[in-house]
């Protein structure tokens, strides 16, 4: 289960840019990730409120933005989504294709509390 | 302070304020911070840090990955065997928290520092770096670095490696980069092991391994081995050969890699400044 080491990480980002913003609870915590990312936002929620526990980010919100996956192919240039164990192109089918979105690991923005 | 908001923005913050302005207020009043960032930023800092070790002393760095039991160790005492004259070889043991893996390298007479990972799934940056002080990177041509048995969490952490490479054992069944496309997906070089169990697994057929693989968009290079027979070792010396060579070529250049395939990281990371304690390595 390495997405509560990933919480863990994640806490502290948030510690960080609460102190810095000097808030004093956050309300909302905003995550994208991608299907390719290597983490289950399932599991992640569940490691969340074990890692939260006692911190500042104790009771905020998680609100996980799952991003889809594209592909740029190599070959014809068209942009397509993808499953995760097929990254190929959706129009020509080649398999020289490049990842454009779908790895994300992010926190994107928080909702503080003053 | 900031025209926008009246928040104070100051030199050690502002690279998180970006082009559009990171400020807003939600309709219930709550400040609203835009930071962009890398769950895995810290992780990978330490990562950095941990390559330049690497180059500083002209060593390259590989991370094995695989499944449990799909012949990590094996792979390494039959590498140790074939190159232990050739080369300077290291192996930093993550596998399980048993000494096990790491006294089957050193029956080998070479260096095998064991971490242990305790109920850890797979290592991170600053595990390796720990260890990296138990050690001697001196004259060293090739650390290898066994991860944790696993293959879904070793997938996420860069190490500071150069290269990885994934494992597949025969027994395993051909489908398993379908089934675990991230860990696949990541790796430099994949390895088909214990090959010469293929007459008793019928089941198992490269070339279907190899169609799963391209369909990660995945060009990395795919080499069978049976490291019982020695069967196909012959393709991974090469391979680590050329490798050792372009490490060599890198560190006289001044240039550093990272694996192929990195995660989002590679492309959001916010550059920013930041500190590192200045230490040495034994
Ligand atoms: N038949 C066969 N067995 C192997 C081969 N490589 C490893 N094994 C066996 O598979 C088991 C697990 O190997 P090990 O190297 O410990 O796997 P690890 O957990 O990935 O390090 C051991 O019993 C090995 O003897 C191989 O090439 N052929
Ligand atoms: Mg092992
Ligand atoms: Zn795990
Ligand atoms: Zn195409
Ligand atoms: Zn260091």
């Amino acid at each position: 289960m390495h997405e509560l080491s990933i919480c863990h990480a994640l806490i502290s980002q948030i510690e960080n840019v609460a102190t810095e913003y000097q808030a004093c609870g956050i309300e909302k915590v905003y995550l994208q990730i991608g299907a390719l990312s290597g983490v289950e936002s399932q599991l992640l929620r569940q490691a969340y409120t074990v890692a939260s526990l006692g911190t500042l980010a104790d009771g905020a919100e998680l609100v996980i933005e799952e991003l889809p996956i594209r592909v740029r192919c190599k070959r014809c240039g068209a942009e397509t989504e993808a499953a995760a164990n097929r990254l190929v192109c959706g129009k020509c089918g080649d398999w020289h294709a490049q990842l454009i979105s779908g790895d994300e690991l992010l926190l994107a923005s928080l909702e503080l509390i003053h | 302070m900031c025209d926008t908001c009246g928040c104070n923005i100051t030199p050690g913050n502002a690279h998180l304020v970006t082009a559009e302005g990171k400020h807003a207020y939600t309709r219930s009043g709550r400040e609203s911070v835009e930071v962009l960032q890398n769950l895995l930023s810290e992780n990978d800092h330490q990562a950095a840090h941990n390559r330049s070790h690497f180059d500083t002393h002209g060593v390259l760095a590989i991370n094995l990955m695989s499944s449990p039991g799909a012949g990590k160790t094996a792979l390494l005492e039959a590498t140790v065997d074939a190159l232990h004259d050739q080369y300077s070889i290291a192996v930093i043991e993550g596998d399980l928290e048993t000494e096990n893996d790491a006294e089957r390298i050193r029956a080998k007479g070479i260096e095998a520092v064991q971490i242990t990972t305790g109920s850890a799934c797979h290592l991170d940056a600053h595990m390796v770096h720990n260890t990296l002080h138990h050690m001697s990177l001196d004259g060293l041509d090739i650390l290898f670095i066994e991860n944790v048995g696993n293959l879904v969490c070793p997938a996420s952490f860069d190490l500071g490696q150069h290269l990885n490479v994934t494992l597949l054992s025969v027994p395993e069944g051909d489908d398993k980069p379908a089934k675990y496309p991230v860990i696949f997906r990541a790796a430099d070089l994949v390895m088909i092991t214990k090959t010469d169990l293929l007459p008793y697994l019928q089941g198992f057929d490269p070339q279907r391994a190899e169609g799963y693989l391209r369909h990660l968009a995945s060009d990395a290079p795919l080499c069978s081995v049976s490291s019982t027979t020695a069967d196909g070792l012959d393709t991974w010396l090469a391979w680590l050969d050329i490798e050792i060579e372009k490490q060599r070529q890198r560190v006289t250049a001044g240039e550093t890699q990272r694996p192929t395939i990195q995660p989002e990281d590679a492309r959001l990371h916010v550059s920013h400044s930041h500190q590192h304690v200045k230490h040495s390595h034994g």
